[in-house]
């Protein structure tokens, strides 16, 4: 696994991919999400959750947190946002959004992924670092893995469990839209050990483990090299990078 | 004053977390011969004057757009308050509610 994606550093013209950030009150991670983003050569646009406008960004990251103190349902409030007005538009008509962990529940909220998160089975809230498996290596985020790799990228959650009914989850693996699945052992429950899907276009990603806290040697989950040297979240931003600037 | 009370309760077929955790803290406290426990939430909407027909429509459409998620949880009661359903100053002490779960 290379720990930055070659096309991804050193590059002027990627510096030119601005891609938006969005923190609504109570977001906890889009600092990390921002500086992930430079880290694989773009470049980090904050959004507002009340700003009403995208600032004509080229994707949009919705990062991990507590929006709303996850007051009735997580992500619930959020989704009626100002900004998500134009985000909904902008991803219906290809925007590269992708959603981590309080973003997915936001996406889901927002019609924009099928399926809901509840509470984990087990009930408590868990951090660890969790392998997956990439199940689908060409969407907007992910073009930098190979199918089937496994990556490790820390999770931490309360309402992790992924569920949808059969026919939904049914058409996700048909369509092959499962990006991640858990592997190993299912964290919390999840239907069908899926961890990330994306729509039917592959622009729109969600996923409840944080790629953007594994990005950055001395930052990230054990890795090959040693203890915290992991960074297998950085190819999710190099991803966008690529196919935004082919 | 008028207020309209709505119910939401996870769909069946979906595990409620919440719910069991509930069901199992049940026993340990002495409290025996629950097969099984379902938490929801209960919302109360106040609004100036009388709760019309149209006020109703107006909250099963809040209920169904942003009280509710339709994924994982079943509106199961939208409905004026009596008298007796008011949580503030006149609830009943101890008090059942008439009205069942399920609608």
């Amino acid at each position: 696994m290379t720990a930055v994606a070659p096309e991804a550093t050193g590059s002027t013209t990627l510096q030119g991919a601005r891609v938006g950030v969005i923190t609504f009150p109570g977001t906890l991670d889009d600092r990390d999400a921002a500086r992930a983003v430079r880290l694989a050569g773009g470049t980090a646009v904050p959004l507002w959750h009340a700003d009403a406008d995208l600032h004509e960004v080229d994707a949009v990251v919705l990062p991990g947190g507590f929006s709303y103190g996850d007051y009735l349902r997580a992500g619930a409030i959020s989704r009626f946002a100002p900004v998500m007005g134009e985000l909904v538009e902008a991803a219906q008509g290809g925007l590269p959004v992708l959603g981590i962990c309080n973003g997915f529940q936001v996406l889901t909220e927002a019609h924009l992924l099928p399926g809901s998160m509840i509470k984990n089975d087990h009930r408590t809230f868990l951090c660890r670092e969790q392998v997956l498996v990439v199940e689908n290596a060409e969407t907007a985020w992910t073009r930098d893995y190979n199918q089937g790799e496994r990556i490790t990228i820390p999770l931490k959650n309360q309402d992790g469990q992924y569920v949808a009914d059969e026919h939904t989850l049914d058409e996700l693996e048909g369509e092959g839209r499962v990006v991640f699945r858990y592997e190993g052992w299912n964290p919390n429950g999840s239907r069908r050990d899926i961890a990330g899907i994306t729509n039917a276009a592959g622009n729109v990603v969600g996923l409840m483990p944080h790629p953007e806290h594994a990005v950055e040697v001395g930052f990230g989950p054990d890795g090959e090299a040693g203890p915290r040297t992991g960074t297998d979240g950085l190819r999710f931003f190099s991803s966008v990078l690529t196919t935004l600037l082919g | 004053m008028g207020r309209v009370v709505v119910d939401v309760m996870p769909k069946p077929e979906i595990l409620d977390p919440q719910g069991k955790a509930v069901a199992a803290a049940l026993p340990r406290l002495g409290f025996e011969g629950f097969t099984g426990v379902r938490q929801g939430k209960r919302f109360e909407l106040e609004v100036d004057g009388e709760v019309t027909e149209a006020v109703l429509e107006t909250v099963r459409q809040a209920a169904a757009t942003l009280l509710s998620n339709p994924v994982i949880e079943d509106v199961v009661r939208v409905a004026a308050a009596e008298e007796h359903d008011a949580t503030q100053a006149g609830a009943v002490p101890g008090g059942a509610s008439t009205a069942g779960p399920h609608a």
